[in-house]
């Protein structure tokens, strides 16, 4: 993420002008680059939607059909333009309904600022009609909060909500605004960015020294592994990391929120880590000799077994954030900083090198796994369509090119792991939280964040049915997303462990569905439904090129399992084949 | 008792940070969240202007209270946060005793006790009188267990308030800790004590 390195301002006025609470927000917000809001109304944040009425040229308000898709609408948007998402929803119901997209944002490190309406001042604690208290209930799912009471803060509050959003390790940051100070008038004398906050470091300060030390170690290892994750995202090191894996000659691996930072197809690319992931990786955790972690954060979905996790190997750490090193793995030696800057550093100490006979130990795992699961995955001889296959044609159709927003489940996993990328910022997911329900609102979002490319959301039978509503954002905005509903007719994910851990109990998870392609139709979205393997790529073709929105419903396997799996509790170096 | 309960020790954290609504419950999360009990808690402004000290004391083991401490520097509004032992700490707790001032009177052996405890008498009314006496636990219970038998009225005791022992101790602490710490020195204070020459709120 770029931190503003200057100060902008609003033209100065020569005379400060007097304004509303209200007023100054929008003028923050434009000169803050804001240009798409989501939102919902309602009594106390009237005022603020009062004046967006005299906006509407400069700022696009999205009027979502839920609070919930309003926060993963501006997630969506963020991960796709790398800006800040902005979402207004007003008090108690409205802002408590934000609850769920700001956990997610906060764990996923997504910047988003949520501007949230308050009861009048004076009713604050008297349990008035609507009022919650939004800062307490928010305090632990956001990297910031602050309830502004009077509107000569709103500036100045609202310069630091963007500052902290974006920089450093990003995060959601809300600002409560009560109702009296968006109507109150006050001499606004113009907006300056905040580019300074005394108690707030968001880069630790590089030390050569780690560099040095990271750099003996690579240079020394005879089986040197990277694993990377959305760090290199986040801090646009896109480059600078392709430039150290390329000279370093390193097999890397991704965290699922890592996808896409350097193409699928890269011949130093070895695949996803983690409870799904490949094989290779995850075994081979395990046998090298030194670890390098780029921006990730060691999540247990990624390192299974702590204690059995890459025990043999010095780790090597590069993260922005310092609580994450050493968190859950012991580093070797820390790199604090912004990959952006400590990525080059280390480049330059490097030697230049190719681990052909261990690169071909991943490569030797991979055909496996082939040979065990990706193989009859993508091309299987059973009647029924199997999820990747769905993913394998799409890849041929969109060469990598599209943005792949997935919610939560066994799809999402397989489109993980078979979707190919040839760009950053394509993949969108809840990562960390696992949100059911995320990838509708967040396709929204992620395609007015990347307005001249194909989004496509891949969604579950179940996660469709938490947030379809935002099916109505689709119809009145008019944007295009396509849908593709991988339909098992379970809730897939929980089957699978019911199937394997439980004895097959499957204790509610048979999950009866809509007609899907009726109801998309009832939003004037265009849609099909398929069950026949020989219309997979005719439909997908179909909806690709259909100008708008489009539904596509495929019928899959019912009891099908997504492996490899390390089951929980295990080593990554137990990952099941079957 | 497992390993982990062997490790743990009282340890002493100190955190300075902005004066902000909302902080203290921010702070007391971090705690909460993990389920770690805080067995005192006091705030106070610091000798710098607009910057309060939080001393917080908790049992568990150096590694949670190193990892706790590097969650609670990443709220914004925190500054710096420190955790030390008991032995690297001056601490000191107040303690206020009231017993009725008949009984006072009457058995001068009290007043003695008290004088040996290094207690004091803050307020002596007819009815009353309270007496005060600062140090460790250990001392400050001791002189609940002299006065209850003369009928103690009431009692309260404070939260801790630490000094970091030396200054040069605290500094070869600070590199001994240096990996494991972000920043340096110079930077964490460069803008103490220049008010609102900085962005502040
Ligand atoms: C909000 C929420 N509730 C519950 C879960 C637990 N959960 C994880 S995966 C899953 C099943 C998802 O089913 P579906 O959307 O049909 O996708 P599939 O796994 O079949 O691809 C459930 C219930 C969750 N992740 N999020």
């Amino acid at each position: 993420m770029e931190v503003a390195q200057e100060t902008l301002t609003t033209p100065a006025p020569t005379t400060a002008v007097e304004v509303s609470g209200s007023v100054a927000l929008l003028e923050a917000l434009i000169v803050e680059g804001v240009d798409t809001i989501f939102g919902y109304p309602g009594g106390a944040i009237m005022p603020i939607y009062d004046a967006l009425f005299d906006y509407n040229d400069k700022l696009n308000h999205i009027l979502v059909r839920h609070e919930q898709g309003g926060i993963h609408a501006g997630q969506g948007y963020a991960r796709t333009s790398g800006k800040v998402g902005v979402v207004f929803a007003t008090s108690g119901p409205g802002a408590t309904n934000l609850v769920t997209g700001l956990a997610d944002a906060q764990i996923d490190s997504t910047p988003v600022v949520c501007i949230t309406g308050q009861v009048f001042a004076h009713l604050l604690g008297t349990d008035a009609f609507q009022e919650t208290d939004v800062i307490n209930i928010t305090t632990p799912v956001t990297k910031w909060n602050y309830q502004v009471t009077d509107a000569n803060e709103i500036p100045e509050v609202i310069a630091k909500a963007f500052y902290i959003a974006k920089s450093g390790r990003p995060g959601p940051v809300l600002i409560d605004i009560t109702k009296n100070a968006q109507i109150q008038k006050f001499n606004f004398e113009g907006y300056t960015q905040c580019n300074h906050i005394r108690s707030y470091r968001p880069k630790p300060i590089v030390r050569t020294q780690y560099i040095q030390e990271a750099a003996e170690l690579i240079n020394q290892a005879k089986k040197p592994f990277i694993i990377w994750g959305q760090g290199v995202i986040l801090g646009s090191a896109e480059q600078e990391f392709k430039a150290f894996v390329e000279k370093s000659g390193i097999p890397a691996a991704w965290t699922v929120l890592g996808a896409g930072a350097i193409p699928t197809e890269h011949p130093l690319n070895v695949g996803m880590l983690g409870m799904h992931g490949n094989y290779g990786p995850n075994v081979l955790t395990n046998e090298c000799d030194v670890l390098i972690a780029i921006g990730m954060r060691f999540d247990d979905r990624v390192t299974g077994r702590l204690d059995k996790y890459a025990k043999q190997a010095k780790v090597v750490h590069l993260d922005i954030d310092p609580a994450e090193i050493d968190k859950n793995v012991k580093s070797t030696v820390p790199v604090w900083g912004d990959c952006k800057e400590t990525l080059p550093m280390l480049t330059k100490l490097i030697d230049e090198k190719k681990h052909t006979e261990w690169l071909n130990t991943f490569n030797e795992y991979t055909q496996k796994e082939v040979e065990a699961v990706i193989h009859d995955e993508l091309n299987p001889t059973t009647p029924e369509m199997t999820m990747g296959e769905v993913i394998k044609q799409l890849n041929e159709i969109t060469k990598g090119e599209a943005v792949i927003v997935t919610d939560v489940g066994q799809h999402q996993m397989v489109a993980c792991r078979y979707a190919k990328f040839n760009k950053t910022r394509s993949n969108v997911t809840s990562g960390g939280l696992g949100t059911m329900g995320f990838a509708l609102p967040a396709a929204i979002g992620a395609k007015f964040g990347a307005q001249d490319r194909a989004v496509v959301a891949i969604i579950g039978d179940g996660g469709f049915q938490m947030t379809l509503q935002e099916l109505g954002t689709i119809m009145q905005t008019g944007i295009d997303v396509k849908i593709i509903i991988l339909n098992n007719r379970f809730l897939g994910m929980v089957r699978q462990w019911q199937e394997l851990f439980n004895e097959r109990r499957y204790s509610f998870v048979d999950i009866q569905s809509p007609d899907f392609v009726r109801l998309a139709s009832a939003y004037n979205i265009p849609g099909k439904r398929i069950d026949d393997r020989a219309e997979l790529p005719a439909a997908l073709n179909e909806m690709l090129s259909n100008k708008g929105s489009f539904l596509l419903e495929v019928m899959v396997t019912k009891e099908n399992n997504v492996f490899p799996m390390v089951p929980q509790g295990c080593s990554v170096a137990e990952i099941r084949l079957k | 008792m497992s390993n982990q309960d062997i490790e743990k020790q009282e340890f002493n954290i100190t955190v300075y940070t902005e004066n902000q609504i909302g902080l203290l419950s921010r702070i007391a999360i971090i705690f909460s969240r993990r389920k770690i009990n805080i067995e005192s808690l006091n705030t106070s402004p610091s000798e710098i202007d607009k910057i309060h000290r939080f001393n917080i004391v908790i049992t568990e083991s150096e590694e949670v209270v190193r990892k706790l401490v590097r969650q609670i520097e990443k709220q914004v509004e925190v500054l710096k946060a420190y955790y030390h032992t008991n032995e690297d700490v001056i601490w000191q707790e107040l303690a206020l005793y009231k017993v009725s001032t008949d009984v006072i009177a009457e058995k001068v052996s009290v007043e003695r006790l008290l004088r040996e405890n290094g207690a004091r008498a803050v307020v002596i009314r007819k009815d009353y009188t309270v007496f005060e006496t600062t140090g460790h636990r250990e001392e400050t219970d001791n002189l609940i267990s002299i006065l209850q038998p003369y009928g103690l009225i009431e009692f309260v005791r404070s939260a801790r308030v630490a000094i970091i022992k030396d200054s040069d101790g605290f500094n070869r602490k600070l590199r001994e800790f240096e990996r494991l710490e972000p920043g340096e020195e110079v930077i964490e204070n460069e803008y103490l004590n220049q008010g609102e020459k900085v962005f502040t709120m």
